[in-house]
């Protein structure tokens, strides 16, 4: 195996980061994969929250970037899938205890056992988004269908385009159709319009998300979810499936034009 | 201490000015230059302007060998001397730039003025781009990012960023672009924010019009 590492990252925060790592590093694992979450947000550590697994944690990254502990000692692995692990983030250090050499290294490590490694980047284009985008093959930028949200995509479309690790896929999330539809929301197309990079997938605005956070049991695991499938679809995607765009293909008028904006290989 | 020598961009290469007094000095000074920004110089074709100063075999070998280890080849030895002409043309160097043909004089005619550079990609948010002369973007300029020009700025594509041409205060700076749609225009002192677009974006020139910054559209009949 030599695993793929994609790095999940958005320049504001809120937007969705953290459960976005989570959904896809569950839904990557239920199609047989085998996934390593890594939280990249030293000092406020959340992704072991969201995948249920914070009374597991014994040792952290910074252990292991510091060499206290070996690396298998730091994963953990998740309560309901054999193949997804976490590498949780230190709750008492910060971003400077990490530099993105050890990230590179750390994650060279990982490669042969897994197939997946996803990093949850820190809001902010500072040190710790710096950590998580050194070792990325991939990036993954989330973002919300609101102007803040997309300029500051933009800002990180251009720091990752500097690295020469651009320019990366798109998530849009927290997409609520029927305000699109009454024009009180940026639609898939403006944000493409300005972004002008591949989309990956579209999560729609779902009650289900926050509870399952709160449970510490992602969407994703929740067939009934609509944010849960989108998720699963996103992880299919990157698994080199050719999935529809689902959601958007539901709105009649906006598909022919939507169709055409996120055909596989544009931008 | 101010650069004892000048570079500029000419048709053949480079031309680079002397203007230092002391040779070893300025021969010095041009190589640490060269060793500096070796990028910019790596491969380049030079001609040197000497003025007045008299150079002999062993001064200018030395020069073309230094260069020329620097991989600069030094093709053109310009000066008002005799002697060092003299010892140009027995170096087997050119000791004149060879005159523009014709047709490239007469293009050369519209080309007077400050310079200008060319950007062939989108500017993104928090770009900010600085130039005392003209700016020509190919790609789209994106909200959050900002173009700040001396001279004339021209989008070959969507404008939505801030822009500010004339920004040493040229009253005749324009702004073109295919949508002109920016966060803030200023020409020279002027602000404007961009109206309510309605219909479909069409190519448009911001521009001073009787103290007042306007943007006509390119299409109108007047300008054909």
């Amino acid at each position: 195996m030599t695993a793929k590492i994609a790095t999940i990252t958005s320049g504001k925060g809120g937007v969705g980061k953290t459960t976005a790592t989570a959904n896809i590093g569950v839904a990557l694992a239920a199609l047989g994969l085998k996934v390593v979450c890594i939280d990249g947000d030293i000092g406020l550590r959340n992704l072991d929250v969201v995948m249920g697994l914070e009374n597991r944690i014994v040792y952290d990254l910074v252990d292991v970037i510091e060499g206290r502990v070996r690396l298998r000692q730091a994963l953990i692995k998740d309560k309901r899938q054999d193949d997804l692990y976490l590498i949780a983030a230190a709750q008492t250090r910060d971003k400077t205890a990490v530099s993105p050499q050890d990230m590179i290294r750390l994650t060279d490590d990982l490669r042969p056992d897994f197939d997946w490694v996803l990093i949850d980047s820190p809001a902010g284009i500072e040190r710790g988004f710096r950590n998580a985008v050194a070792p990325a093959d991939l990036i993954l930028i989330v973002t919300n269908p609101e102007v803040s949200a997309v300029r500051d995509a933009d800002r990180i479309i251009g720091l990752i385009e500097a690295e020469e690790k651009g320019p990366g896929k798109l998530l849009i999330n927290r997409f609520k159709p029927e305000m699109v539809r009454r024009g009180d929301m940026l639609a898939t197309e403006d944000i493409l319009d300005v972004l002008a990079i591949e989309l990956i997938g579209v999560v729609p605005e779902d009650e289900t998300v926050l509870v399952a956070s709160n449970r510490g049991s992602p969407a994703a695991l929740d067939d009934r979810s609509k944010a849960g499938k989108a998720f699963r679809n996103i992880a299919r995607r990157l698994n080199g499936e050719d999935v529809p765009f689902e959601i958007l293909e539901k709105r009649d008028g906006v598909f022919g034009r939507i169709s055409r904006l996120v055909r596989p290989g544009e931008g | 201490m101010d650069t004892p020598f000048a570079i500029k961009g000419i048709r053949d290469g480079l031309l680079i000015t002397l203007t230092g007094d002391e040779w070893d000095a300025t021969q010095a000074a041009l190589l640490h230059a060269i060793d500096d920004r070796g990028d910019f110089f790596h491969g380049a074709r030079v001609a040197l302007q000497v003025g007045e100063r008299d150079l002999g075999a062993s001064e200018l070998g030395r020069l073309i060998h230094a260069l020329s280890e620097r991989e600069v080849l030094l093709w053109a030895v310009l000066s008002e001397s005799d002697v060092t002409r003299e010892t140009a043309a027995n170096l087997g160097l050119a000791v004149q730039l060879s005159p523009p043909s014709v047709e490239e004089a007469a293009r050369d005619t519209e080309l007077t003025g400050d310079d200008a550079v060319l950007v062939y990609r989108t500017l993104r948010s928090g770009h900010s781009l600085h130039h005392p002369g003209h700016v020509v973007i190919i790609g789209d300029v994106n909200p959050g990012a900002e173009i700040v020009a001396g001279g004339n700025v021209l989008v070959w594509g969507r404008l939505r960023g801030v822009v500010h041409a004339g920004a040493a205060g040229d009253e005749n700076a324009v702004v073109c672009a295919l949508d002109l749609s920016p966060t803030q225009l200023r020409i020279a002192d002027q602000i404007a924010t961009s109206p309510e677009r309605h219909g479909d974006p069409k190519p448009e020139m911001a521009r001073i019009r009787q103290g007042q910054l306007v943007a006509e559209s390119w299409t109108d009949d007047r300008r054909r």
